[in-house]
């Protein structure tokens, strides 16, 4: 038997999955990635290893990137294998 | 054509804007969680950097059940919520214990060791970043010798790493493993193979720190993969009796192809002092390690 308790009925403290807990975190970034889509081979490499989550590759359009979260670490620049991704100074 | 699960499944778990620094490893490892896994796990973290990194109520970074618990207690609070689940008939959900070097090698062995020897049903994944991180880079027992930390300034740690593997090994549990965050896609076929197992499941995940090891944020997939490639951290899996060797240090038994450790040492603030004599000693470490595994293939 399993006990369904509705979260309407009852104010509990849990906290809910939100986008952007730590604020905007595309304010913390130094170095912008620029991607060059047409060197790209589409591996995902970059995706998989994004660590805010902000690279979507998609094999017709290319990468793309959520600058308003992306944190400039340049990890996606340093795991492509052909260099497709190049960081630049932040203006 | 279907699509691979790894890039697919692992782009709703883990939201953008969490309170990660730059460059950690911690949200990756969650990604490929949440490629085999979905929404449908219940982490448990003890106070370790990961609890940062979910954020503060009322928000959460990951979409998925958290449970925060106190230092000492994820096993055995792991331990409780996977037999509830058991007694509910609730099998679809992974229960999984996540926590760093200091809550499992040092503050929570006891409940580790308690929750294996009952051979309760869930995977525990100690992430390694070798130092308390969280509270400002103190020496773990995980910490390696001759790695720089607040509480080890001059000489640095002179103490041999504790390897929590072969503890876990020597407790008889039905699976052991070692990943790297250099090498996702290995982790990601021994997470599809402890989630087909019942009983206790340990994985030992190798992740560096780039704020704690002084190294660029970039670096981080580099660094882990200098590890594997140098042979300091060897990634098998251990079942039925003995250990499998994972692909990547397949090759690494002939140490001719191992690369010298120099390599790794060099790209890394925290072994900045570490001398010709301490360099030796750490390759020598290398040797044994290597002399333990092929023992017990």
């Amino acid at each position: 038997m399993r006990v369904v308790v509705e979260p309407s009925r009852y104010k509990i403290p849990l906290a809910r999955p939100s986008i952007g807990v730590a604020g905007k975190t595309g304010s913390w970034r130094l170095e912008r990635p620029i991607v060059d889509n047409n060197a790209c081979t589409r591996c995902f490499l970059c995706e998989i290893h994004c660590p805010v989550n902000v690279i979507r590759v998609e094999p017709e359009t290319g990468v793309s990137i959520n600058y308003d979260y992306c944190k400039g670490c340049g990890l996606c620049a340093d795991v492509c294998p052909v260099g497709a991704i190049k960081m630049v100074p932040e203006e | 054509m279907s699509k691979p699960a790894l890039p697919y499944k692992a782009r709703d778990v883990v939201l953008p804007g969490d309170a990660a620094c730059p460059g950690c490893p911690i949200p990756i490892a969650w990604k490929v969680l949440s490629a085999v896994f979905g929404d449908k796990m219940i982490l448990v973290i003890p106070a370790s950097c990961s609890s940062v990194v979910v954020g503060m109520y009322p928000g959460n970074s990951l979409k998925a059940s958290v449970i925060h618990v106190p230092f000492a207690s994820a096993a055995a609070v792991a331990s409780g919520v996977a037999e509830a689940l058991e007694k509910r008939g609730v099998s679809d959900v992974q229960v999984i214990a996540w926590a760093g070097d200091g809550g499992t090698a040092d503050i929570g062995m006891a409940s580790l060791s308690g929750a294996a020897e009952r051979n309760h049903n869930f995977i525990y994944i100690m992430y390694d970043n070798e130092a308390y991180m969280n509270t400002g880079i103190q020496r773990s027992s995980s910490t390696p010798r001759g790695a720089w930390t607040t509480t080890t300034p001059i000489l640095g740690k002179g103490e041999e790493k504790k390897d929590v593997a072969r503890i876990m090994i020597a407790h008889g549990v039905p699976y052991v493993a070692t990943a790297s965050i250099g090498y996702v896609h290995d982790f990601y076929s021994k997470l599809v193979r402890a989630s087909k197992i019942k009983g206790f499941k340990f994985i030992s995940l190798h992740a560096p720190c780039p704020v704690g090891w002084r190294f660029d944020p970039r670096y981080t997939v580099r660094v882990a993969r200098l590890a594997v490639e140098t042979g300091l951290w060897i990634l098998y899996e251990y079942y039925d009796g003995r250990i499998h060797l994972s692909g990547p240090s397949r090759p690494l038994l002939d140490p001719s192809k191992r690369k010298p450790v120099e390599e790794y040492l060099k790209l890394q603030g925290r072994f900045k002092n570490v001398d010709e004599k301490m360099v030796k000693s750490i390759q020598e470490y290398v040797e044994n390690n290597w002399e333990w595994v092929k023992r017990h293939m």
